[in-house]
C-alpha cells in the first residue's frame, strides 16, 4: 500500500466527456465521426476558426448535457451563458475556447461511489459544456519532435466537463468514481467510450493540507489511478526531504507513467473570461421536465429493481448493472429461464469471469446461448461442469450449445449406466470401500472421483453420491 | 451613378460598358478606395449578364464590398498586413444574398485596419482620400466604400458599422449610409471587430438605393445566432410623407465640440421635415456622455479576443523563418498588426484582465444597459431621433493621427446608437466650407422602414444628394 488514510489525501476531478454520438459538433454541422478519417477532413470555416465564421449551438448537445446533469442529481440553472476562455495555443484556432464560467448548465449534484469504508456520496460542483480543441500530432516523442502537426477533426467537438468537489480520498476512490460516472454515461447513451479521447481527466490532489497540484491530460481510467499514485509518492518523498510543495500544474505522461511540471502558480494563465458575444443566453427551463421524462432507468435504480423483482443478491445486481449491456443480457435471459437466481449466478460469476479472463465484453456471447445452457442445466440434461465447458467452447471456438453438447458428448448419463459404473468401482477398489466403512469419509471422495472418471465427467455428482452411499451401505 | 442610372446605361449600352467604365474611373482615381479589384470576374459576369440576361433585385448592378466581408475566391485583408494573401474559402451571408440577386462584385474597398478607426488612416494600404478634397479623409472605417460611391461612380457598396463606420464616411463623403438594427443583417462572414456592436450596412447615392440594397441583405440567417427574422420590404416603405412622424432632438448630441455650421445645417434639416408635417420635441438621453468610454472598453475587449486567431498558422502573413510556436506567432503579430490595432488589443486585454474586469468591462456593460434604456424611453414618446452624424466635416489627412483620443471623440454621436442596437441612417444635409455633412436619423429597433421614409422625404425636399 502506497498510501493510508492518515496521509490526508484530498482529490478533486475534472472529467471531460466527448459527446461523440451526436450528429454534429458543438457549434457547426461537421460530423463527429472522424476517428478513422484522414486528418483535417471533418472541418468547416466554423471549427477552423476562419475569420467571420460564427458558432451556432447544437441543441442536441444541450439536451444531452441536461440528461447528464439530471442523472448526476444536479440543479439546472435557469439561464446559461457561454464564455470565451482566452489563451494562445496552436491547437486553438480562434485563440480562445468557447466554454462556460458563471452560469454553467448545472451545479450541485452527487454520485454514489463504493469508497473507502463503504458507500460514499461524492459531490458534483458543476457540469458545463465546452468545445474541444484540435489535436496536436508529433512525429516521434514530443521532446525530440522537430515540429507538430495539427488535426482539426477534433476541433469543436462537444465536451461535457464534470467537476467534483474535493471529496475523493484515495486514487482507488477516484477510479471508482470514474467507473460510476462512466456507468451512468453509458446508460444515458451519450458517448462511446471506446473511441480515442472520449474521456479525459484533470485531477487535483493535495496531501495533509499541502498545496494543491493539478495533473492535466490523463486520458484513461487506469491512468487516473496511476497518475494520482505517482503524485502521492512524489509529494511524500518531497515532504520527507523537507521540501515544501508549491501549487503548480503538472502534465501526465501516460507512456512513462510520471507527471512533469507544466507551470507554477505564477505562470498560470489569466483566461480573461467574458461572455461570448456571438451566442445568446440560453434558457432551458421549459425543456427540463420533458428531458427528465426521457431519462432511461439509471444504474442505481436498476440495481434496486433487480434485487426486488428478481430477488437476486445485491452483489450480483451490482455486478450485472455495472454494464448496461450486461444488465440487458441478464433481463433477456431471466425472461426465458424461470430461475433468476440461477441466471444471475451464471452470468455474474461464471460468464463475466470467463469474459474478463479473455478481455471480451458481453457482446461476444449471444443471450440465446445462455438461455439454452441454463435450460439444459435446469432440466438436468447437462452437469455444471459441462455448462462451463460449453461457455468456454463458445468463447474460444464459437458454435452453439446444442451442437457443442452433441459434438463433445456432454449429455448427462442415465442413472442405470451410473449404477453399473458404481458397481464396477466398488468391485475394483475393495481397500477404499473398507476405509469408508471404517469411517474414513475421504474414501468416498476417492470413489466418487473414480466413478466420474469412468463416466467422463458426464454423471450428475449428486446421483453418483446417492448411488455410492446406497451400495456401500447395503453390501 | 445611382442604380437607375446604371440600369439605364446597361440597357442603352451594355452591362459590360457600365462595369468597364467603373474600372476606368477606379484605375484613374487618386482616392485609394480599393484594396483588391475583381476586374476579370466582374467583366466576365457582366458579359454573361449581357448574353444571358439576369435575374434578381440587383441584376447587373456593380457593387463594392468593404474588405472585412468574406468573399470566396477574392482576397480579404481587413486592411491589415496580417491578412495579406488570405483568400476566404466561403462567402459571407450578405455576399451569398448579393450573388443570388445578380449583383456584380467589382472589388474590395479600403478600410481602417480591422475597422479600427474613424478616418481610414490606419489601413495598411494607406488612407482613402475625400472625393471633395483630396487633402482630407473620407471618414472611416468604411472610407473606401463611401469614396467609391461618392467619387468613382460605384452605384452601391457595403460597409460595416461598429461605432459609426458606415455613417461617418457617408457623412464625410456626402452620401447615404445606414446602420441596421443589431440582428437585422447576418454577420456570418463579417470579420469581427466588436461582435456585439457591429452590423453590415449599405451605402448609396440616394435613400431608394440604400433601401433596395437593404432589401437584399436583411433577413434571418441560422448561421448567426444573433440574427433575427424581422425583415420588411423597405423599398415599399418609401413615400414622401412624414406627417405622422414625431421627431425627438436629443440635446446631448448638440453639445461641446460640434461645429456651428454642422449644427445649423441639421436644424435646417429638422425645419424641412417640420414643414412637411412632422412634429418635433427636445428630449434628453442623459447617459450619452458615458457612451464613448463604455463603447471603447466593450469594443476593445471584444477585439482583443477576436483578433487572437491571427497567428499566421493557418492563413495570412508568414515570416521568412519559423522559430518555436510562441516566438513565431508573437513576431507575426508584431509585424502584421499596425499601431492602432496593437493599442486596442492591449487596452482590451487589460480591461478583461483579472482584477480589472469588474472595474472596466462589467461597468461598461452596465452603462450600455443604461444607454439602451435611454433610447427605449425616448423612442416611446417620439418615432425618430435626429442629430448631426459627425460633429464636424472631414478633417485633414494626418490632422488627428498623433492624438488617438481626439479621433475617438469624433465618434461621440455615432457610438451610442451601436450601444443601444437601434438603426440609424446618415443623409446628406448640406455643406460646411464646401464639405458635405450628414444628418443622422435614428429609429426604434427594426423600424428601418420609418427612418428610411423620413430620410427619403427629407432627400426629396432638401435637394441635397450626390
Ligand atoms: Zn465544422
Amino acid at each position: 500500500m502506497k498510501y493510508k488514510e492518515s496521509d490526508g489525501i484530498v482529490i478533486g476531478l475534472e472529467v471531460h466527456v466527448q459527446l461523440n454520438k451526436l450528429n454534429s459538433k458543438l457549434f457547426c454541422g461537421c460530423s463527429p465521426r472522424y476517428h478513422d478519417a484522414e486528418p483535417n477532413t471533418h472541418t468547416c470555416p466554423v471549427c477552423l476558426g476562419l475569420p467571420g465564421a460564427l458558432p451556432v449551438l447544437n441543441e442536441d448537445a444541450i439536451v444531452n448535457i441536461i440528461k447528464v446533469a439530471l442523472a448526476l442529481n444536479c440543479k439546472i440553472e435557469k439561464q446559461t451563458l457561454f464564455y470565451r476562455k482566452n489563451y494562445y495555443y496552436p491547437d486553438l484556432p480562434k485563440g480562445f475556447q468557447i466554454s462556460q464560467y458563471d452560469y454553467p448548465i448545472a451545479i450541485g449534484g452527487k454520485i454514489k461511489v463504493n469508497g473507502m469504508g463503504g458507500e460514499r456520496h461524492i459531490r458534483i460542483k458543476r457540469v458545463h459544456m465546452e468545445e474541444d480543441p484540435a489535436r496536436l500530432v508529433h512525429k516521434g516523442p514530443i521532446e525530440s519532435s522537430r515540429y507538430s502537426l495539427i488535426d482539426y477533426n477534433r476541433s469543436g467537438m462537444a465536451l461535457i466537463e464534470v467537476v467534483t468537489e474535493p471529496d475523493l480520498r484515495s486514487p482507488k476512490e477516484a477510479r471508482e468514481f470514474l467507473n460510476a460516472l462512466r456507468n451512468i454515461l453509458e446508460y444515458l447513451d451519450v458517448f462511446d467510450d471506446s473511441l480515442d479521447g472520449a474521456l479525459r481527466v484533470d485531477a487535483n490532489i493535495s496531501l495533509a493540507g499541502g498545496a494543491r497540484i493539478e495533473v492535466k491530460n490523463i486520458s484513461s481510467y487506469k491512468g487516473v489511478e496511476k497518475a494520482l499514485l505517482f503524485e502521492i509518492v512524489r509529494q511524500k518523498n518531497l515532504a520527507r526531504r523537507g521540501i515544501k510543495i508549491t501549487q503548480e500544474t503538472r502534465h501526465y505522461d501516460e507512456k512513462r507513467g510520471v507527471t512533469t511540471s507544466l507551470r507554477t502558480k505564477e505562470e498560470e494563465h489569466d483566461y480573461r473570461y467574458f461572455p461570448e458575444p456571438d451566442l445568446v443566453p440560453l434558457g432551458v427551463c421549459n425543456r427540463i421536465d420533458e428531458i427528465r421524462g426521457s431519462l432511461p432507468e439509471l444504474p442505481d435504480i436498476r440495481r434496486q429493481r433487480f434485487v426486488q423483482q428478481y430477488e437476486i443478491s445485491d452483489y450480483h445486481a451490482k455486478v450485472i448493472t455495472s454494464e448496461l449491456r450486461l444488465a440487458d443480457f441478464f433481463e433477456t435471459v431471466a425472461s426465458e429461464v424461470d430461475n433468476p437466481l440461477l441466471s444471475a449466478t451464471w452470468i455474474a460469476d461464471v460468464l463475466k469471469g470467463e469474459l474478463n479472463y479473455r478481455g471480451l465484453d458481453i457482446t461476444a456471447f449471444p443471450p440465446k446461448h445462455m438461455i439454452q445452457i441454463l435450460q439444459m442445466l435446469r432440466s438436468k440434461k447437462i452437469t455444471e461442469k459441462s455448462a462451463v465447458q460449453i461457455i468456454r467452447t463458445i468463447l474460444d471456438e464459437g458454435g452453439a450449445p446444442p451442437e457443442i453438447v452433441k459434438r463433445k458428448g456432454l449429455l448427462k448419463i442415465e442413472e442405470n449406466i451410473i449404477a453399473s459404473a458404481v458397481a464396477e468401482v466398488i468391485k475394483e477398489n475393495p481397500a477404499a470401500v473398507q476405509d469408508f466403512r471404517n469411517g474414513k469419509n475421504e474414501a468416498l471422495h476417492f470413489l466418487m472421483g473414480q466413478v466420474m472418471k469412468k463416466t467422463h465427467g458426464r454423471a450428475d455428482p449428486n446421483i453418483v453420491n446417492k448411488l455410492l452411499r446406497e451400495k456401500l451401505q447395503c453390501t | 451613378m445611382n442604380v437607375s442610372e446604371a440600369r439605364k446605361r446597361a440597357e442603352d449600352e451594355s452591362t459590360e460598358e457600365v462595369v468597364m467604365s467603373l474600372f476606368d474611373n477606379i484605375e484613374k482615381s487618386e482616392l485609394n478606395a480599393f484594396i483588391t479589384l475583381a476586374k476579370e470576374n466582374a467583366l466576365k459576369e457582366a458579359r454573361r449578364v449581357d448574353r444571358d440576361g439576369a435575374k434578381g433585385a440587383l441584376r447587373g448592378i456593380p457593387i463594392a464590398l468593404k474588405d472585412c466581408i468574406s468573399t470566396k475566391g477574392i482576397e480579404t485583408t481587413c486592411g491589415s498586413k496580417i491578412l495579406k494573401g488570405y483568400v476566404p474559402p466561403y462567402d459571407a451571408h450578405v455576399v451569398e444574398r448579393l450573388r443570388a440577386e445578380g449583383a456584380i462584385i467589382i472589388g474590395k474597398t479600403n478600410m481602417d485596419e480591422f475597422a479600427m478607426g474613424t478616418s481610414t488612416e490606419t489601413s495598411h494600404f494607406g488612407p482613402v482620400k475625400n472625393p471633395y478634397d483630396l487633402s482630407r479623409v473620407a471618414g472611416g472605417s468604411s472610407g473606401g466604400s463611401a469614396a467609391a460611391v461618392a467619387g468613382e461612380g460605384v452605384p452601391i457598396a457595403l460597409g460595416s458599422d461598429t461605432g459609426g463606420s458606415v455613417r461617418c464616411p457617408a457623412s464625410f463623403c456626402g452620401i447615404v449610409g445606414l446602420k441596421p438594427t443589431y440582428g437585422l443583417v447576418s454577420r456570418y462572414g463579417l470579420i469581427a471587430y466588436a461582435n456585439s456592436l457591429e452590423q453590415i450596412g449599405p451605402f448609396a447615392c440616394n435613400v431608394e438605393d440604400v433601401a433596395l440594397l437593404l432589401d437584399v441583405i436583411a433577413g434571418y440567417d441560422p448561421r448567426d445566432s444573433t440574427s433575427m427574422d424581422k425583415k420588411c420590404e423597405y423599398t415599399k416603405e418609401l413615400r414622401d410623407d412624414v406627417s405622422d412622424v414625431k421627431i425627438g432632438v436629443p440635446k446631448e448630441f448638440f453639445g461641446e465640440g460640434i461645429d456651428e455650421g454642422v449644427e445649423k445645417a441639421v436644424w435646417d434639416g429638422i425645419k424641412i421635415l417640420e414643414d412637411m408635417g412632422a412634429s418635433y420635441t427636445d428630449i434628453s438621453l442623459p447617459h450619452t456622455r458615458y457612451s464613448l468610454a463604455a463603447y471603447y472598453i466593450i469594443a476593445m475587449s471584444e477585439a482583443s479576443s477576436n483578433l487572437a486567431r491571427f497567428d499566421g498558422l493557418r492563413y495570412g502573413l508568414r515570416l521568412e523563418k519559423d522559430e518555436d510556436w510562441h516566438t513565431t506567432f508573437s513576431e507575426i503579430r508584431a509585424c502584421g498588426f499596425g499601431e492602432e490595432v496593437k493599442r486596442r488589443v492591449l487596452l482590451g486585454t487589460y480591461a478583461l484582465s483579472a482584477g480589472y474586469y469588474g472595474k472596466y468591462y462589467l461597468k461598461a456593460l452596465k452603462v450600455r444597459t443604461l444607454v439602451k434604456r435611454d433610447f427605449d424611453a425616448a423612442l416611446k414618446d417620439v418615432d425618430v431621433l435626429i442629430t448631426p452624424t459627425m460633429p464636424f466635416p472631414a478633417f485633414k489627412i494626418g490632422e488627428k493621427t498623433d492624438d488617438p483620443l481626439a479621433l475617438y471623440l469624433a465618434d461621440v454621436n455615432t457610438v451610442p446608437i451601436n450601444l443601444a442596437g437601434v438603426p440609424s441612417i446618415s443623409v446628406p444635409c448640406g455643406f460646411v466650407r464646401d464639405l458635405p455633412i450628414g444628418m443622422q436619423i435614428i429609429g426604434r429597433h427594426f423600424d428601418e422602414g420609418r427612418i428610411l421614409r423620413t430620410a427619403y422625404t427629407f432627400e426629396q425636399r432638401s435637394g441635397v444628394s450626390c
